[in-house]
């Protein structure tokens, strides 16, 4: 494993719940993610695994409870690699019009060679130019992945990141983030049971019901947590 | 990167998807035309007892069009969820709102600087003489217009009725702007036109108000 070389960030969660009208997503929810560390979340639909997410992003905004970082929270959001269950990207743009579109925005040097890399890298640089909205739904999702990376984010939050990707997609994600992980850059990232891109996990954290119900850091329980988290 | 240059790459981003598209820009310039043809048809324009009422019913079209070309502006950012990916990208939220609110206001400003000769002909109204006063009046009006359409835009595209709250709460808001608006532009289309300063510091003042509100306030409106 290679020397962690990024500035890696923390997350801590304390007491947290969001509420959408009645109804708990979380519940009371602490949890804390060291720097560098690559976290599993496991649960069944509902359990609380996206609004986690979005909460970490501070897209939202929890109704009790406080998020703690080991960086100032108004810093946190520029460095944040975001991958949603929607593909974040304008279906009346290009794939390398979107890319160039967030790379200016987050002040990334050489917006247009950095697009072009990263479309590269995940097999779109014959369809750059096509618009986005004619993609199948794998390409749309290497698009939201390559979205994600444009700022060389040092927190990594990925919501089922392989949806759609075809077996190659896969393997690709699944180098890029052990790659990531060995740089030491922090990953949260919700999965569905066990695969190529979950083993790549140091810790398994199951949810239910809006609460942390398992926990673990041993390299076999990561695999047991995942896979009975549907169970 | 500053407000400035985040809104710049916004605002193309807005102009690139409507040139695109067509969308906005064709139903708005087709809805206008259209109420001003009914207008001009149910109350007889050609003996001008129309006159009075000319410059209202000009902005009541404006008003409508402007309800139909908001309703799309946050939804379309939430088909794809780009709205949570523009809230990480950008420094500074605002640059959102100052980026749809410069493309609403130059696409509704555009429309209406090109139906006004369709208008003067419809209601058999000369406008040459006071085409600049009357676009100034035009580009306050449509600020107006743009600065709350947007905000109450971001508003209703979270709720649940949303295609009919944002007319219900559009109409009532914009009730003060478009008396102003009115009246500002039936002073100039009178015999003898004069630019009435009075409705005209009403129409800026509103603007002032409202893009101070939406500055100070804007980043709530876009949180889940």
């Amino acid at each position: 494993m290679a020397q962690p070389t990024i500035p890696s960030i923390g997350l801590r969660f304390e007491d947290v719940d969001k509420r959408y009208g009645g109804l708990y997503a979380l519940r009371r929810l602490n949890l804390e993610i060291s720097a560098g560390e690559c976290v599993a979340l496991a649960g069944r639909n509902g359990s609380g695994k996206t609004t986690l997410l979005r909460i970490a992003a501070q897209l939202t905004r929890p109704t009790a409870g406080r998020v703690f970082s080991t960086v100032a929270m108004g810093d946190l959001r520029s460095r944040i690699g975001f991958v949603a269950h929607a593909t974040m990207a304008y279906d009346e743009l290009t794939a390398r019009e979107n890319l160039r579109l967030f790379a200016k925005l987050q002040n990334v040097p050489e917006p247009d060679r950095r697009a072009d890399d990263l479309l590269r890298a995940v097999g779109l640089e014959e369809r750059k130019t096509s618009l986005v909205r004619t993609f199948s739904r794998g390409m749309r999702q290497r698009v939201a992945i390559a979205r994600a990376l444009l700022n060389d984010p040092p927190i990594l939050l990925f919501d089922e990141p392989s949806t759609g990707l075809d077996p190659e997609g896969v393997t690709w994600l699944a180098g890029t983030l052990r790659t990531m992980r060995d740089e030491g850059r922090t990953i949260l990232m919700s999965v569905h049971g066990e695969s190529e891109i979950a083993a790549l996990a140091t810790r398994a954290v199951r949810l239910e019901a809006g609460r942390v119900a398992a926990d673990t850091r041993a390299g076999a329980n990561v695999s047991t947590i995942l896979r009975f988290a549907e169970a | 990167m500053g407000l400035i240059a985040n809104t710049s790459v916004l605002l193309g981003k807005e102009l690139r998807t409507e040139y695109r598209s067509r969308e906005l820009l064709t139903m708005t310039g087709v809805f206008i035309l259209v109420v001003l043809m009914l207008f001009s048809y149910s109350l007889d324009s050609t003996s001008g007892g129309s006159r009075p009422v000319a410059p209202g019913l000009l902005w009541l079209a404006f008003l409508f069009a402007t309800s139909l070309m908001l309703q799309p502006c946050f939804l379309r950012e939430q088909s794809n969820d780009t709205l949570s990916a523009l809230r990480l990208a950008v420094s500074d939220p605002f640059a959102i709102f100052l980026a749809k609110l410069a493309a609403n206001t130059l696409f509704l400003l555009l429309i209406e600087l090109l139906l006004l000769p369709i208008f003067s002909i419809f209601f058999n109204i000369s406008i040459l003489k006071v085409y600049p006063q009357l676009a100034f009046v035009l580009l306050l009006g449509s600020l107006g217009l743009g600065v709350t359409g947007t905000a109450l835009s971001a508003i209703s595209a979270q709720a649940r009725m949303r295609e009919l709250l944002l007319p219900l709460l559009m109409l009532p808001l914009q009730t003060p702007l478009l008396i102003a608006s009115a009246e500002a532009t039936k002073a100039l289309l009178e015999p003898n036109p004069v630019l009435r300063w009075d409705w005209v510091a009403i129409l800026a003042a509103f603007d002032v108000i409202f893009f101070t509100a939406l500055w100070l306030f804007g980043e709530h409106l876009l949180e889940e």
